[in-house]
């Protein structure tokens, strides 16, 4: 039995500690807005928050995150950041299939509270991890930078 | 919490529903997978030549009745009955629907249709045909909705129909103001008789609220933003089963010993049931394997891990991609099967100037959904039930059936969000799978995941070509004979064994039909033996054909020192409506050939304007950087592409910019348009430059993202621009949008880079062969 702190939720899950953290998530709590997309953290698809940082959790033990706060796509909106970032999304139409989408919004939430104004450098720097097989690339660039013009208000 | 969508039967307060329906399509269903793909069956045959919508399995309906239900509130439920896979059908079919209903968007919501094809017609997703083929029938489905809605007001009112129209969500009695909402009429109107297609009055396009604007949301855009949106594997039932599956690593291959004393120790772990492998050919039949079932799919993968099975590869155990290509290239030099032939290409390559020639490779692709197949089923009382990420539905339905030894009937399927189809999820092998093991544990609720090596390792792939082309020109460089050999195993072949050369199916994607002004040609179509699943993958032939074809004419090009631009158009020739029959293709993408006709006056334009945009010929651009272009007719749609590049002196390369110009014909959601089209320049980039499939004793060597590369941010255009041509005259023809915007990017790609660096690529991927 393990103890997981989701979404500021306290939740007991009952396999062992090496299982994934997106498994625990999608199977056993029932929140499958976190992907499977690869397995071994070459897609993204999977990103969430542990403490504040972007992390793969299709690689991530359960047994390491047990006493840190995991943030995923179903509650990012409940920051400034991550709303504002939901916002630009469906206001440029980025998403195709949407289904790296949600690992894309985690990982440029991170982005912007690390760098609130990012420079397209950044923007490819901190996105190359997080495939999109559609192709919505230039979209998520303006978007993140659509978002992070909004910063100022939040 | 699960995924099952409400059907229009079964939802709430919905008044405007169950009562008995038209049926245009009676004796029309014929069934028949393969129809899907374009081969005609022996039934088909002897009835006329139907085309379009006409022409597909089960047809096209506009029943208001199996489209649109209105509640007492006044919401709009609008079905939608082809698969969301991104690109934004869920909110251009509806919106047709609603704009000719006079609906208010803010009121509508989109409920997806189970696979059910006698109530909705054809649900194949695939083709790039949704919009071109539903367009009008939405459009009166919308139309006779309204009218009822009219009708039950008038008589409400006990005034002449005439008399009453509906505005935004409300009818109104003109010559006194009076106004009813929607949801007020709503139950009157559904007792009203649905009117004749003829008697119906279709709106001015110049009155249209929606279509043509591209002002309105994705319906699921905030629910992905959020991610509440569900796919196929998102698919969760009470008690349910977490199953992955051991499949053949090889084509036709089978377990021939299973040891599970170590899998089933894991804890977790349920059970271990085999799957039977299906006799060839492949169709959409599961391969067969072991499957570990577990109560989470991480158990049931390590479950999977400790499995000790041994294989029998059968016949295809020695398919090796390096041995293959030399086998399609000894093919492809020698003289095979013509398929079109028009004057005399020996005697005029005999009189030429010069003549000149090449070969150009491409392997095989998969597909790599985001969302790997994934599928869940159960049976209660007799009755199966699947969720998953279906393109094709119906499919889905009949062959579960079939497999189960039930009536389609008792089968429903429901179609999820799908995250990325591509042609892969046609195939519904992985929704049998889940129904198989369904059966095996009881009717108990059993969810299929297929894991990115699974993907990779049993997909159906898009084909492995040698195109080889030779030209005789003249003492201006301008062709005057034209040899194209085009060698590949056939999709054919995935459901016929014997099928060894292309099909007109695959001809008629660019190579047969190729529109030149050439007066000697000559195509020809060397066998080629399949060795695995062969699968249509966005866009299909069009891929290998475009990319030699547009190199080779940029390849004559240079030889005759000419502008690219200006060179192809020549080789195109001056504007002018060819019959696609003449150009031998009797499948013109299943489309009339007098009303698809190809039109190389579109073809010019979009090469002019995607030049013109990208400023060709107007700049000197630093060394190092170049542009190149190519134009590729496809999905009854014309396309041009210029890219710019920039390689660096160590060969790294980059991509500032793509023009992309779409002649699509008359448009309905211009920014998913837009969206289609930088969507399939980044995966033309990818198949330009990473994708490549490769087997060695019989056996995919690639497993994951490490091995099959995919574009990534850094290595897509920095910016893509597209350009629609403009079209408001809704009679006529659409075109198609989803595949097109692939084909010309790979050569257009490769002619900037020759146009960089005087680097000639003709074999793909890319990949390192710029590196210095």
């Amino acid at each position: 039995m393990v103890t997981l702190d989701i979404n500021g939720k306290r939740q007991n899950v009952d396999v062992p500690g090496e299982t994934p953290l997106l498994w625990a998530l999608r199977d056993e709590i029932g929140l499958t807005g976190s992907k499977f997309g690869c397995g071994m953290a070459l897609c993204g698809a999977c990103t969430v928050h542990v403490d504040g940082q972007p992390v793969r959790s299709c690689i991530t033990p359960i047994s390491v995150v047990a006493n840190k706060k995991v943030v995923t796509i179903e509650a990012v909106g409940a920051d400034p950041v991550g709303r504002a970032l939901q916002a630009a999304w469906v206001d440029v139409g980025v998403p195709q299939c949407g289904y790296c989408q949600a690992g894309q919004i985690m990982s440029a939430a991170a982005l912007l509270k690390r760098t609130p104004n990012p420079t397209d450098a950044q923007i490819d720097e901190a996105m190359d991890g997080n495939i999109c097989r559609c192709g919505t690339y230039t979209r998520i660039r303006a978007a993140i930078k659509q978002a992070a013009a909004k910063g100022g208000a939040r | 919490m699960s995924t099952p969508r409400t059907s229009v039967a079964s939802g709430e307060s919905v008044v405007l529903a169950n009562v008995s329906r038209r049926r245009f399509l009676e004796g029309l269903s014929l069934g028949g997978l393969v129809l899907a793909v374009g081969m005609p069956s022996a039934a088909r045959a002897q009835e006329p030549k139907k085309f379009g919508r006409d022409g597909m399995p089960n047809g096209w309906t506009d029943n208001p009745l199996a489209f649109v239900s209105i509640a007492e509130d006044g919401t709009v439920s609008i079905v939608c009955h082809r698969s969301e896979m991104g690109q934004g059908i869920r909110t251009g079919m509806p919106m047709i629907v609603a704009d000719e209903l006079e609906a208010d968007w803010k009121r509508v919501r989109v409920v997806q249709a189970p696979g059910d094809e006698k109530k909705y017609g054809n649900q194949d997703t695939d083709g790039s045909r949704s919009t071109r083929h539903f367009f009008e029938p939405m459009r009166y489905c919308g139309a006779a909705a309204r009218t009822m809605l009219e009708a039950a007001a008038a008589e409400r009112w006990k005034v002449p129909v005439s008399e009453v129209a509906a505005k935004n969500h409300e009818v109104v009695h003109g010559p006194t103001g009076r106004k009813l909402g929607y949801g007020a009429v709503a139950k009157a109107a559904a007792t009203q008789p649905v009117p004749a297609r003829a008697s119906l009055r279709l709106k001015d396009s110049k009155d249209f609220r929606y279509i043509g604007k591209g002002e309105l949301k994705l319906v699921d855009g905030m629910d992905i933003a959020t991610g509440k949106a569900k796919y196929g594997i998102d698919t969760r039932l009470p008690g349910m089963l977490y199953a992955v599956v051991a499949r053949p690593p090889v084509l036709g291959g089978k377990a021939t010993s299973v040891d599970d004393a170590e899998a089933l120790k894991v804890p977790g772990v349920v059970k271990v049931v085999q799957i039977d492998p299906s006799a060839p050919p492949a169709h959409f039949n599961p391969l067969g394997g072991v499957a570990v079932l577990a109560r989470n799919t991480f158990a049931a993968m390590r479950g999977r891990q400790a499995l000790k099975i041994v294989w029998d590869d059968g016949p295809n155990a020695s398919y090796d991609s390096t041995a293959y290509k030399a086998k399609l290239e000894e093919s492809a030099r020698k003289p095979a099967k013509v398929v079109r032939n028009d004057g005399d290409f020996d005697k005029a390559a005999a009189g030429a100037s010069k003549r000149l020639e090449a070969e150009y490779y491409i392997p095989h692709l998969a597909h790599a959904t985001m969302e790997p197949p994934a599928a869940a089923a159960r049976i209660t009382n007799g009755k199966c039930e699947v969720w998953g990420c279906f393109q094709s539905p119906q499919a889905a339905r009949d062959l579960v059936a079939k497999r189960l030894g039930m009536s389609a009937d008792d089968v429903t399927v429901h179609v999820t969000l799908l995250g990325g189809g591509f042609g892969r999820k046609s195939k519904p092998d992985f929704g049998i799978e889940a129904a198989v093991l369904s059966k095996a544990m009881g009717g108990k609720p059993v969810k299929v995941t297929w894991t990115r090596d699974d993907d990779l390792h049993n997909s159906y792939y898009h084909t492995v070509s040698v195109e080889h082309l030779e030209a005789g020109v003249n003492e201006w460089g301008t062709p005057v004979a034209w040899l194209h050999r085009t060698v590949a195993p056939t999709i054919i072949s995935t459901f016929n064994v014997e099928a060894k050369n292309e099909a007109p199916l695959e001809l008629g994607m660019g190579v047969i039909n190729v529109p030149f002004a050439i007066p000697n040609v000559r195509i020809e179509n060397p066998e080629a033996i399949a060795h695995t699943r062969i699968g249509w993958f966005r866009s299909v032939s069009n891929i290998p054909h475009a990319f030699a074809i547009q190199s080779f004419v940029a390849e004559l090009a240079a030889a005759a020192g000419r502008d690219p631009k200006d060179f192809l158009l020549d080789v195109i020739g001056e504007p002018r409506v060819v019959s696609p029959e003449k150009l031998g293709d009797t499948w013109n993408h299943g489309e009339s050939p007098e009303r698809y006709p190809v039109d190389t006056g579109r073809l010019r334009r979009v090469i002019d304007v995607a030049a013109y945009a990208a400023g060709w010929g107007k700049q000197q651009l630093p060394k190092g950087q170049g542009m190149g272009i190519a134009g590729h007719y496809s999905f009854v749609s014309y396309i041009a592409a210029v890219v710019q590049v920039a390689v660096d002196p160590k060969g790294v390369l980059t991509i500032p910019r793509v023009d992309v110009a779409v002649d699509c014909g008359p448009t309905v959601n211009p920014d998913r348009i837009r969206s289609q089209m930088e969507g399939a320049t980044v995966m033309g980039v990818g198949v330009a430059t990473l994708g490549e499939i490769s087997y060695k004793n019989g056996r995919v060597e690639q497993n994951n993202f490490d091995s099959y590369q995919v574009t990534r941010m850094t290595g897509a255009p920095k910016e893509i621009r597209v350009h629609i041509i403009p079209s408001d005259d809704y009679s006529k023809p659409m075109g198609g949008v989803g595949e097109p915007g692939v084909p010309p990017i790979p050569p257009a790609l490769c002619n900037a880079i020759f146009a960089a660096t005087g680097k000639r690529i003709r074999r793909l991927p890319i990949r390192d062969q710029l590196t210095v």
